[in-house]
């Protein structure tokens, strides 16, 4: 008997691996299939892959993509001279382009300031020591703008995040604002991001929270492009916590874990997300 | 940059069918309160879109409140002969947004 069934249950096994083997290779052969693997990376998966087509669709037409309209305005302010040192961006870096790659190691350790310093706050270093003009407010469209077209310039490239050498004790120190429960809610990043992604929370698909290759995003929820901070703040905000400032140093250093995380995955700057 | 963008095939055979994109830079921003002072915040969205070719209106739509920022709009539509084509956006504040592009029909 029990051979019997033993035989029965290969015939069922083959037969079903025969199945999957064929839908795995037709899946495969799409061009909409290869354009996704992109997106998984050593299992790592983008939270490109927990959206929906629609959104995914919006992400990836350049046209539909309303992130572009932020990228355009970079292109602009990336000339445009300002300060007391009759400087602009292109002065010192030339084209844009150049900064291919610039992207991916943020953030990492300032010997300046011997703490981590991230994209925005270089852009804002920028301004105040070389060009001698206004820093840029958080989360001003103007900043916004700055570091989406640093981003975008990299698309596809891997993120690639330092975490060894001075940047190390930045890295533990995210590491365990990950894992630390805050709020009334008493809960960590990690519970909804490790423990719980492809789970619903309500009505939202839980996500990795591989995002360091995606921010600044046009979030459909805010209708226009946010950084990856503000996203932190309504994150903090959410488990009844009371958040951070933006360009805090324990975000900063959360968004160290958050981009290693993500190492590996491409920069999708602008992503579209809901 | 430019509020508005289209994207329209420059060129396409007669009596084929295109798509033609469209993208307005606007914040849509609906009647409401500001949150700290409690003034209120009149409407401003756009209201109407308008699609014309040579002159003629063709397309036209009237848009409400729950239309998202930065309104985006395709639509597909058969071509006859070359001209050109008109996009026409207007908001509460009364501003007007336009674009153009041409078709060469062979």
């Amino acid at each position: 008997m029990g051979g019997l069934a033993g035989k029965g249950m290969l015939a069922v096994f083959g037969a079903g691996a025969l199945a999957l083997a064929a839908t795995g290779w037709m899946a495969a052969g799409t061009p909409e299939a290869q354009a996704k693997s992109k997106y998984e990376v050593d299992g790592k998966k983008s939270g490109y892959l927990y959206s929906t087509p629609e959104t995914q669709a919006m992400q990836d037409d350049d046209f539909m993509n309303q992130g572009m309209l932020w990228v355009e305005r970079g292109q602009k302010l990336w000339s445009q001279v300002e300060g007391a040192a009759g400087k602009s961006c292109q002065s010192c870096h030339g084209d844009v382009e150049k900064m291919r790659g610039a992207y991916t190691t943020y953030p990492k350790y300032d010997p300046k300031t011997k703490k981590l310093i991230n994209i925005e706050q270089r852009i804002n270093r920028c301004r105040t020591e070389q060009m001698k003009a206004k820093a840029w407010k958080w989360e001003s469209d103007e900043l916004l703008s700055m570091t989406t077209l640093i981003g975008y310039v990299s698309r596809d490239l891997p993120m690639n995040v330092k975490i060894d050498g001075p940047a190390k004790p930045f890295f533990e120190k995210g590491k365990a604002f990950y894992y630390q429960r805050r709020g009334q809610l008493d809960m960590a990043c990690k519970h909804c991001h490790i423990d719980n992604p492809g789970k619903f929370i309500r009505a939202d698909l839980l996500s990795e929270g591989r995002a360091g290759g995606a921010f600044p995003l046009y979030r459909l929820k805010w209708q226009k492009l946010g950084s990856m901070h503000r996203r932190f703040r309504g994150c903090n905000r959410q488990v009844r916590s009371e958040p951070y400032k933006a360009g805090s140093d324990e975000y900063v250093n959360v968004e160290l874990y958050i981009k290693w995380r993500s190492n590996g995955l491409p920069v999708e700057v602008p992503a579209v997300r809901r | 940059m430019s509020k508005a963008r289209v994207k329209v095939p420059k060129k396409a055979k007669k009596g084929e069918i295109i798509t033609i994109k469209t993208l307005v830079k606007h914040k849509m921003q609906r009647a409401t309160k500001d949150k700290k002072t409690g003034e209120p915040i009149p409407r401003n969205i756009i209201h109407t879109f308008e699609a014309a070719f040579n002159g003629k209106t063709f397309l036209k739509g009237n848009w409400d409140t729950g239309v998202s920022a930065n309104p985006y709009c395709a639509f597909t539509l058969r071509v006859q002969e070359s001209g050109e084509y008109t996009f026409t956006w207007k908001d509460d504040k009364g501003e007007t947004y336009t674009a153009n592009a041409k078709i060469e029909v062979a």
